[in-house]
């Protein structure tokens, strides 16, 4: 039964994962069309004789233009860059919290992932949109400010309301596999230690934070990934300064309908991960042969 | 184990971050007045405008069935994912198969959107709600897989030879005995499933067509204009939905553990 | 329990085996764990595999039951060649190490699986069912699951469950291991038991020679994937072929030197041992067990008598195990029963004392 049980959904994540990448480089290599769809050369299956012509036409040129254009280099970066301080916001608050939980007394460990998980499954969409109320110029922190009598904060629409918001929406994603590991290890090796003469800070180091350090790898991972391509956060929260891929992604897409440009943004940062996302489904698949 | 006063801290800290601007919202759902700064009165208006409003309605529609349908064909496809993986030790193509699995639980949604849009169009399909429980089981039944397969992985083997042993074919060892013991797992996953798609904006964005707007579709074009009173209401509300799911859930395979 | 004069199928030409093991061998990979074996097991036999962990035993069992396919040769069953037969076609029943109960059935539904399986019509399954119960009387758990009983009381339900079937072959995979030894010993006795009423064929794997001793019939006793020796328990114990086998089983003395056909030659200045044996001259050892030893602070008149002094003494209430060192250090056991109670032992520690026993109490081993 092994044999046929594979096949299903082989097949179905070869036409809707995989394919699909194919499709969007043949489209970056394709160009810019009033039509619809907005992009040349349409692949004609039936006929094999255009093929030929189909496949001269194919340049380089829509890779050209996100080269020549500091706009989309500034972008990537500046994604690059909110990734990497958002996880390492994320991981400077989350880890404490995990460690909390963990060491908190049995019965309460259930209600604490409760807890956690309980903002996960409501909406994300709704969660940054509670911030806006917040953080907008005649939102909730500036009347609670206006109460202590400090001026009004200008956050909105700026770098760190991105920040703010995406620490907020990913925290959980961090917390998780980091109480998990944390979870999982033998209090008796602490007592071990310390019968050897290490101190409690040593101990923490050198044991606690190193059996972590899967949770950790798998929550950056799980943090930084998706966040270097985030479109909603830098949407609401972010003004025309925070300058995110994934918005300007779907602006190419959907405001300047050019997508080959879009396409092409989109395989570049396809690349840009490539790396980050198969060190990550090696981690994960080690940790579950690890844990068999 | 007491927890010390730093671990205790760092909790309600974290807490309450996680949670006042949640709070904050749910209060401001009653707030009679349309701005966040004045209150004005306790008022269930909005509640009452967000129920009339069709264009909700519709969108909650479209959003529950695309979540179900997906949510199940995902729950499908992602066990049998899983006993691939954990059962099936090498076969040729296990490293891209597994690939395919992880990848989407950290491809960012824009890239996904945009990739399976351009299948949809190659395809000729008509966008709507097909196109998206399409693109929501894909992505969710990655998530399935892993819940099921960290079930899978401790489950003891020899429970399945002995069905074998006194007579079961392989479907029949699946279905009376590995089947009924992950099934926690299982139904885990498809609730995964299923919120993950009820709360999904990107993809929807994407590969959705006329006539299939989306919940979250319809919140997102509202709040880009602003803070929405009815927005909030919308908000509390599925809120209390989630809430009461966790709860009910966690109580249940409380009651089952005990059992 | 068998005595070997009435229950012996194997000295007999005209018994045919029911399984045969005909140049099995197995590889996972580079690692030969089962090297060439061939074996005959007979129609109700209680056969044990015996050895030590990582030595094949398991494997050997799983390729019966059709878990693991050999990698060359053939394993039948009756006439049959058991090849390509998947595991649920066979007539071939286990029980599994960690018993394998269903958690999510109860007792009853846990021994109707396997009927349910063959499709049955529901009375006749509901006698079966019935009649295992008595036979591990477990009647009144019938409708419990099994994290409601207790670990002996789980194995019976394993037991049952694999016995529902009537199979030709009941494979056990180290069952009772995790009883505590009281437990252990009851249930060896009741599975004994249960064998010959029902007279199905068992198979057993230990690593616990005890166990192996009181249960079978014949035992194998095996070591990195080859079987040493195939005998009855008492032959085993008395005529092992080999020092594994002679240490393997019990505790025996093993006196190295030079075998001159009459005498076994082992120090210097010391009288040579006599032992009555055919084993042609040359390098050997003495294996002597223990209990045929006597000890003595007098020289007595015997065959063999060696001095020592005593090291050592283990009481275990009903013997005591003296450890004696004799010329060229090397270190004897005897044992003693403790006859008398309350009397002076008048050996103890640092005592010079004489070993002593007959020329058949031992055996000249080459291997």
């Amino acid at each position: 039964m092994k044999r046929i049980v594979v096949w299903p959904p082989y097949i179905w994540l070869l036409v809707l994962f995989l394919l699909p990448f194919a499709l969007v480089f043949k489209i970056a290599l394709s160009d810019y069309a009033i039509a619809i769809p907005p992009y040349t050369p349409t692949f004609d299956i039936a006929d094999p004789a255009s093929w030929g012509a189909t496949l001269r036409a194919f340049d380089f040129e829509n890779f050209q233009w996100l080269l020549d254009d500091k706009l989309y280099y500034t972008a990537y970066m500046s994604s690059l860059r909110i990734a990497f301080i958002s996880t390492v916001l994320a991981l400077l608050i989350g880890y404490p919290m995990a460690y909390a939980m963990a060491r908190a007394p049995q019965q309460w460990r259930g209600l604490l992932m409760m807890l956690v998980i309980l903002p996960f499954w409501s909406s994300f969409l709704i969660r940054i949109y509670a911030w806006i109320g917040i953080l907008s110029n005649e939102g909730f922190l500036n009347m609670v400010l206006g109460w202590v009598g400090i001026p009004p904060l200008s956050i909105m629409y700026t770098d760190t309301a991105v920040y703010i918001g995406i620490v907020y929406a990913y925290l959980p994603f961090m917390i998780l596999p980091i109480f998990a590991s944390l979870d999982r290890m033998d209090a008796s090796l602490l007592e071990a230690a310390e019968d050897l003469g290490c101190t409690r800070m040593s101990a923490f180091w050198r044991i606690t934070f190193r059996l972590s350090l899967p949770g950790i790898l798998a929550g950056c991972f799980l943090v930084f990934i998706p966040v270097v391509g985030e479109y909603i956060v830098p949407d609401l929260l972010g003004g025309s300064n925070t300058l995110m891929i994934g918005k300007v992604l779907v602006e190419e897409f959907f405001n300047n309908r050019d997508w080959p440009v879009a396409s092409a943004v989109a395989v570049v940062l396809l690349f840009i991960l490539v790396i980050p996302i198969v060190l990550f489904q090696r981690a994960a698949e080690r940790r579950q042969s690890a844990s068999a | 184990m007491k927890l010390s006063r730093f671990n205790i801290v760092s909790l309600t800290l974290g807490f309450a971050f996680l949670y006042l601007p949640i709070l904050i919202l749910i209060v401001f759902s009653f707030n009679e007045s349309r701005l966040v700064t004045v209150w004005g009165g306790f008022s269930t208006k909005w509640y009452g405008e967000l129920f009339q409003d069709a264009r909700f309605l519709d969108a909650a529609w479209v959003t529950f069935y695309v979540a179900f349908i997906s949510s199940t064909v995902a729950t499908v496809l992602g066990t049998m994912a899983a006993y691939t993986l954990v059962r099936g030790a090498r076969f040729r193509g296990r490293t891209l198969f597994s690939g395919m699995i992880y990848a989407p639980l950290v491809m960012p949604e824009v890239i996904t959107g945009l990739s399976l849009l351009l299948l949809f169009i190659s395809l000729g399909l008509d966008r709507g709600g097909f196109t998206i429980i399409l693109a929501h089981a894909t992505f969710s039944m990655c998530y399935v897989s892993v819940v099921v397969s960290s079930r899978l992985v401790s489950f003891d083997r020899s429970l399945e030879e002995a069905a074998l042993d006194l007579g079961a074919t392989g479907w029949q060892a699946f279905r009376l005995v590995t089947l009924p013991i992950i099934a926690p797992a299982v139904a885990a996953g498809w609730l995964l499933a299923f919120t993950l798609s009820l709360d999904d904006l990107v993809i929807a964005s994407f590969v959705s067509g006329p006539g299939a707007t989306t919940l979250p579709m319809r919140i997102f074009s509202e709040v880009r204009l602003g803070v929405s009173p009815k927005i909030n209401a919308l908000s509390a509300i599925l809120i209390g939905l989630v809430t009461l799911g966790v709860i009910v859930a966690s109580l249940t395979t409380k009651r089952a553990a005990t059992r | 329990m068998m005595t070997e004069d009435i229950f012996a199928p194997w000295a007999d030409p005209s018994q045919t085996p029911l399984i045969r093991y005909a140049n099995v061998t197995k590889k996972f990979g580079d690692f030969t764990a089962i090297d060439d074996v061939s074996l005959d097991i007979f129609p109700g036999e209680f056969f044990a595999l015996l050895g030590p962990s990582g030595c094949g035993k398991t494997t050997l069992m799983r390729m019966l039951a059709g878990f693991e396919t050999p990698t060359s040769g053939t394993i039948s069953l009756g006439d049959q060649d058991m090849g390509t037969v998947p595991p649920n076609k066979r007539p071939v029943n286990m029980m599994f190490q960690s018993y394998a109960l269903f958690p999510h059935l109860n007792v009853w539904d846990n021994i109707a699986f396997g009927l349910r399986r063959d499709g049955l019509p529901k009375d006749q399954v509901a006698a079966r069912v019935e009649e295992m119960l008595r036979l591990v009387q477990l009647q009144k758990f019938a409708k419990r699951k099994p994290d409601a009983i207790s670990g002996g009381q789980r194995q019976r339900v394993a037991l049952a469950r694999s016995l529902a079937k009537s199979p030709k072959v009941l494979l056990l995979d180290e069952p009772l291991g995790a009883l505590d030894k009281k437990l252990r010993q009851e249930t060896q006795f009741e599975l004994v038991d249960i064998q010959e009423k029902t007279g199905t064929t068992f198979m057993i794997v230990t690593h616990d020679q005890e166990e192996a001793m009181t249960v079978s019939s014949r035992i194998a006793v095996m070591d990195e994937g080859v079987i040493k020796q195939i005998d009855t328990p008492s032959t085993l114990y008395e005529a092992p072929a080999s020092r594994y086998v002679a240490d393997f089983i019990g505790d025996v003395n093993l006196i190295p030197g030079d075998w001159r056909g009459d005498a076994l030659h082992w120090a210097e200045g010391q009288a040579p041992l006599a032992v009555a044996s055919d084993v042609a001259p040359g390098p050997a050892w003495l294996a002597l067990r223990p209990e045929k030893i006597a000890i003595a602070k007098n020289k007595p008149q015997a065959d063999n008598a060696v001095q020592g002094q005593v090291i050592d003494i283990a009481y275990l209430g009903n013997l005591s195990t003296y450890v004696v060192e004799i010329a060229g250090g090397q270190k004897v056991r005897a044992q003693a029963t403790n006859a008398r109670r309350l009397s002076r032992r008048d050996i103890t520690w640092n005592d010079q004392v004489w070993l002593s026993w007959t020329a058949t109490a031992g055996l000249v081993l080459t291997e």
